[in-house]
């Protein structure tokens, strides 16, 4: 990851408003961003460790661990709640056998809290690998759970 | 056959890519379009005709035989002519749904650029002037007028300037500035250009949120695309982290600077002081997509519609349990009653409307009673709420408002950035009371022992859990003084808001809340 941080800086620069976009690359690089690039992060951009710790923990978006194979994002937001969202946050934990927040054990699927998604008169609303899935039931959700099996 | 299909991501998640392919693989010619803003007709396809285009919707891949055929039962007629449409004053979203997002020759042959070109035959004094002269008011909630902040950054002698555009759209119910950018996005550069001219910036900045990974593509392909149309002003898109506190523009602005994204105490001003130190315009996408409008047809023709001190129109967002949801752009001073019931034909479960909630999660909550309320930026001030980002959601009779103030609560506790104490330890200290609150309404077993007198007797303050009075109108009490000081006490919306959608929850929801106080309106 050493090369793709002196790459990546290569073409935008050395700035610190770089470091957002460049969490972000890494993290699409790599899945996640691992504490022991946080260093190299921080040589990269002439920042201190303690400053790139600070950014990565504050955002929600920015993993600290590798992810599920599936990541579920599921809406717990006011208007995806108005259409039975709390229900089916419940139903897609049993089914999914993880519960919200957390990471399946086997590492196939995680289930994570997103707050909105824009899609709120056709709710409850979720991102199933970046795919936009609305109107999710029990059917959707036996859909979901054969995808992320996969 | 042409045929146009929605590429918007509500329109995707409805299916409409398989619509699109089936059409596709029947031999037509498929345009994706922006979305109408009608959600209950999606995926909706239009076909070409001699009669102009006939909608027909919801439609599935399966139907695309019938549909080419014109024989398929969801046939819906001319799209604008359907009553969500044919009242609705569409100013900012004229084009959307109806053009090829990306398509430079559509955008030009419906009215696009032509702001742009009167704007830049003028000084820059003179398009300040014409904002101010059309009432454009700070879309993004705060109501402030556009015109005066864009006056000081002009007036600002520091340079370099900068524009940005604020899309970190994280309230829940609101999609406008999501199917705008998706929709059309050139309507913003165009705006955003023009302010730049206004005032005298060489670059721009649009900051939109991670969870619109469709505007975001579609905005940086608009951006390469138009580069050579409103050079020499430049323009990039930074992408957001899923931090909602974002969405305040100084937490926006340290969050483009790498930083967290932490509010900064005002003043000074970012029209003075904003990214990178700098003079800085910052502003909502609606704000900004207004003004190509105002400069083209002239600030009269924006300043006519409207009420009171909110002129023009505002892109109303019906949401949640609703059973007509979408984009509804009319000028102001419709009333709530209307757009819910008339436009948004009631909950789409099909029970009475018992509550909706409007601008956000930082908004407060109505109930039927205060449906005469006009949508306008003072009405909703005195009423004791806000408008916000026009976002109405609408809850039926089954939701639950003590768990709504609880989440209110909760969100802030999540989204919090931390810098400020009565935000950042209050909202959980409010999850704390709600949780008693519940606890006692529900007759649950009290968490810890309750203390009878002690040396202190029952305390509303305390450290000591079994020495807290937790009777509902104890635990009441506490809640409306710890909201007092969130709402005077915080450095941005977020805690200071978070007391709108609590209080006015239990001022007008009193029975959810354990109440011992008679209930105002008496179930019939």
């Amino acid at each position: 990851m050493e090369e793709f941080i002196a790459g990546w800086t290569a073409r935008h620069g050395t700035g610190r408003d770089g470091l957002l976009p460049l969490l972000h690359a890494i993290q699409a690089e790599a899945g996640h961003i691992d504490d022991a690039l946080v260093p190299a992060i921080a040589r990269a951009l002439n920042l201190s460790r303690a400053d790139v710790h600070g950014v990565i923990t504050f955002y929600h978006d920015f993993r600290r661990t590798a992810p599920g194979r599936h990541v579920v994002k599921l809406c717990r937001a006011e208007s995806c709640q108005a259409r039975g969202g709390a229900a089916m946050e419940a139903a897609a934990a049993r089914r999914l056998g993880v519960a919200m927040g957390e990471t399946r054990a086997d590492g196939q699927v995680a289930l994570e809290p997103v707050y909105c998604l824009g899609l709120c008169a056709i709710g409850p609303n979720a991102l199933v690998d970046g795919r936009p899935v609305a109107r999710i039931d029990a059917a959707a959700l036996d859909r979901i759970a054969a995808e992320v099996a996969a | 056959m042409k045929v146009y299909v929605s590429r918007d991501m509500a329109s995707v998640a409805l299916g409409a890519d398989d619509v699109a392919r089936a059409f596709a693989d029947a031999g037509c010619d498929v345009v994706r379009t922006g979305s109408r803003g009608l959600f209950s007709i999606e995926p909706l396809v239009e076909v070409e005709t001699d009669e102009g285009r006939i909608g027909y919707g919801p439609v599935t891949p399966v139907d695309a035989a019938a549909v080419l055929a014109r024989t398929h039962p969801a046939r819906l007629g001319p799209v604008e002519q359907l009553p969500f449409f044919a009242a609705q004053q569409r100013f900012t979203f004229a084009r959307c749904g109806i053009i090829d997002p990306l398509s430079l020759a559509e955008y030009g042959a419906h009215g696009g650029w032509q702001g742009l070109e009167t704007a830049r035959a003028q000084s820059p004094q003179a398009v300040v002037d014409a904002v101010k002269a059309s009432g454009l008011r700070g879309r993004g909630g705060a109501g402030f007028p556009t015109g005066i902040k864009w006056q000081t950054v002009l007036d600002a002698s520091a340079s370099p300037k900068y524009i940005v555009c604020n899309a970190d759209e994280g309230d829940s119910g609101t999609f406008a500035d999501r199917m705008l950018m998706e929709g059309d996005p050139f309507c913003l550069i165009e705006g955003m250009a023009i302010a730049a001219h206004a005032v005298g910036a060489a670059h721009g900045y649009i900051y939109i949120r991670s969870e619109y990974p469709f505007a975001i593509r579609t905005m940086r392909a608009a951006i390469e695309a138009s580069a050579h149309l409103v050079a020499p002003f430049t323009l990039e898109v930074r992408e957001g982290a899923g931090a909602y506190v974002c969405g305040e523009e100084t937490a926006l602005l340290d969050s483009i600077e790498g930083k967290r994204g932490q509010v900064r105490a005002k003043p000074p001003l970012p029209a003075l002081k904003g990214l990178f130190g700098q003079p800085t315009v910052i502003n909502n996408v609606l704000s900004l997509a207004a003004v190509p409008f105002i400069l083209a047809d002239g600030a009269d023709a924006y300043a006519a519609v409207g009420f009171g001190r909110s002129r023009g129109t505002m892109p109303v967002q019906l949401a949640g349990n609703v059973k007509h949801g979408g984009l509804y752009e009319i000028g102001f001073g419709i009333t709530l009653g209307e757009l819910v019931n008339d436009i948004g034909g009631g909950t789409a479960s099909g029970r009475p409307v018992r509550a909706v909630q409007v601008g956000g999660p930082l908004g407060a909550y109505f109930p039927p009673s205060m449906f005469h309320l006009p949508f306008d930026y003072e009405a909703f001030a005195q009423a004791g709420g806000l408008i916000g980002h026009a976002g109405i959601t609408v809850f039926d009779d089954s939701v639950d408002m003590a768990h709504m103030a609880r989440f209110a609560m909760e969100f802030c506790a999540v989204e919090s950035c931390g810098k400020c104490t009565p935000c950042r330890i209050g909202s959980t200290r409010g999850v704390e009371i709600m949780d008693r609150i519940i606890d006692a309404r529900d007759g649950a077993p009290v968490r810890a022992k309750a203390a009878d007198g002690g040396y202190l007797g029952k305390a509303l303050y305390s450290r000591a859990p079994d020495r807290v009075d937790v009777s509902p109108d104890a635990q009441t009490a506490l809640l409306r003084d710890l909201a007092d000081t969130m709402k005077y006490g915080s450095l941005c919306a977020l805690g200071g808001f978070t007391p709108y959608p609590v209080l006015s929850a239990l001022d007008h929801f009193p029975e959810d809340f354990g109440a011992s106080a008679p209930v105002k309106e008496a179930a019939e």
